[in-house]
């Protein structure tokens, strides 16, 4: 188990946490190894892991470790 | 200004009825504003407005004033996902807009250096698929204003990253050339701080961003009423970004179709040829040949 910053709050995980299981989480949808949503539909939401963007294609394979600060964004409402 | 063959007029018959006469000019006016898109990045938008989403009290109301407007570009802000944000968590607002498919512009609202900037436009790049930023880099929360060096600095580093940016900018030719220079895809100076609600407090300056643009320029933020969109539009900008002025109106349904109007009879006027300005006054009917009475 290790802890991590997840969008401000400090979470706990099992060694071997993905960012994909950490995005699934967040959002409530399955992802397909390539980071697209199994649904099919667009997910709209990226990764920043320690000041750098984590692209969707390597969401599965980029184990997160002890001390990671991760933002999980979307897009809300602004001008 | 020169207007290409498809805005020129076709002379109706002058025996022609009223009706049809309304009709057939009716058909012209809407074949100039079907015609007249705006091009940018290769992408053509049928409406000259541009909708910013933020200050909506609901998202359902959002989506009724988006459709309203007519827009078909629309501003978000990339912020940490939430499910229980008020309007809309998730991500219901980037579903919303995919099913009206109104083209999303990703912002950079709330940062105030270069590096948070192109930072925030990656997340937005990453999470929407657009490679398109409205890049925002302000210098205090208190006036919202542009902060010129950090601006510039961040449209060079995102131009050099294969973004298209549309910088927000201080009604300042000088700066608007310099984005231009830097590769900004669209300028988009102000007309008065953001959520003010001033309109354009500088006509001036914003001709003189017109006039000496090669990118489109796009007059954000400040606009209050439906006059000030026409007025943009007369000034020769080529389309209007806002958000407060129809999502915080008593009526942001109204004043979305309000807005809507303003800005193609703005480009109408802009294209129309206004008549010079003139000191004193000038009769428009004959003096000649009045009854001697």
């Amino acid at each position: 188990m290790f802890t991590i910053q997840l969008n401000g709050t400090t979470e706990t995980h099992p060694a071997g946490t993905t960012v994909a299981d950490l995005v699934t989480a967040t959002t409530g949808r399955a992802l397909l190894s390539s980071g697209q949503a199994a649904d099919g539909g667009r997910l709209g939401v990226a990764v920043a892991r320690n000041s750098g963007i984590v692209p969707r294609s390597q969401w599965s394979a980029t184990a997160v470790e002890h001390e990671d600060e991760l933002e999980i964004v979307t897009a809300v409402q602004g001008g | 200004m020169k207007l290409s063959p498809q805005y020129r007029v076709a002379k109706i018959p002058a025996n022609t009825s009223l009706t049809v006469r309304d009709r057939k000019v009716n058909a012209m006016t809407e074949t100039l504003t079907r015609t007249d898109s705006l091009v940018i990045d290769g992408i053509a938008l049928n409406s000259r407005l541009i909708m910013g989403t933020g200050g909506a009290p609901s998202l359902s109301g959002l989506g009724a004033a988006l459709i309203a407007s007519g827009t078909e570009l629309t501003t978000v802000a990339m912020r940490r996902y939430s499910v229980d944000e008020a309007a809309g968590g998730g991500t219901n607002l980037f579903q919303l807009l995919l099913e009206n498919n109104i083209r999303i512009l990703p912002n950079t609202a709330g940062c105030f250096t270069a590096r948070e900037a192109v930072m925030t436009a990656e997340l937005g790049r990453e999470a929407l698929d657009t490679d398109w930023v409205k890049l925002e880099v302000i210098a205090d929360e208190h006036t919202l204003l542009p902060d010129a060096l950090e601006l510039a600095d961040a449209t060079e580093q995102l131009v050099n990253r294969g973004f298209k940016v549309f910088a927000y900018t201080n009604d300042d030719p000088v700066l608007a050339l310099r984005l231009e220079q830097l590769g900004a895809t669209a300028v988009m100076p102000l007309g008065a701080p953001i959520g003010t609600g001033l309109g354009i407090l500088n006509p001036h300056n914003i001709e003189l961003i017109v006039s000496r643009a090669s990118v489109p320029v796009v007059l954000d933020a400040g606009i209050g009423t439906a006059s000030d969109a026409s007025l943009a539009m007369e000034l020769g900008c080529d389309a209007v970004l806002l958000a407060t002025a129809v999502t915080r109106a008593q009526n942001p349904l109204v004043m979305a179709e309000a807005f809507k109007h303003a800005v193609i009879g703005g480009r109408l006027a802009a294209q129309g040829g206004r008549i010079p300005k003139r000191a004193h006054a000038l009769a428009s009917s004959a003096m000649d040949g009045r009854p001697d009475l």
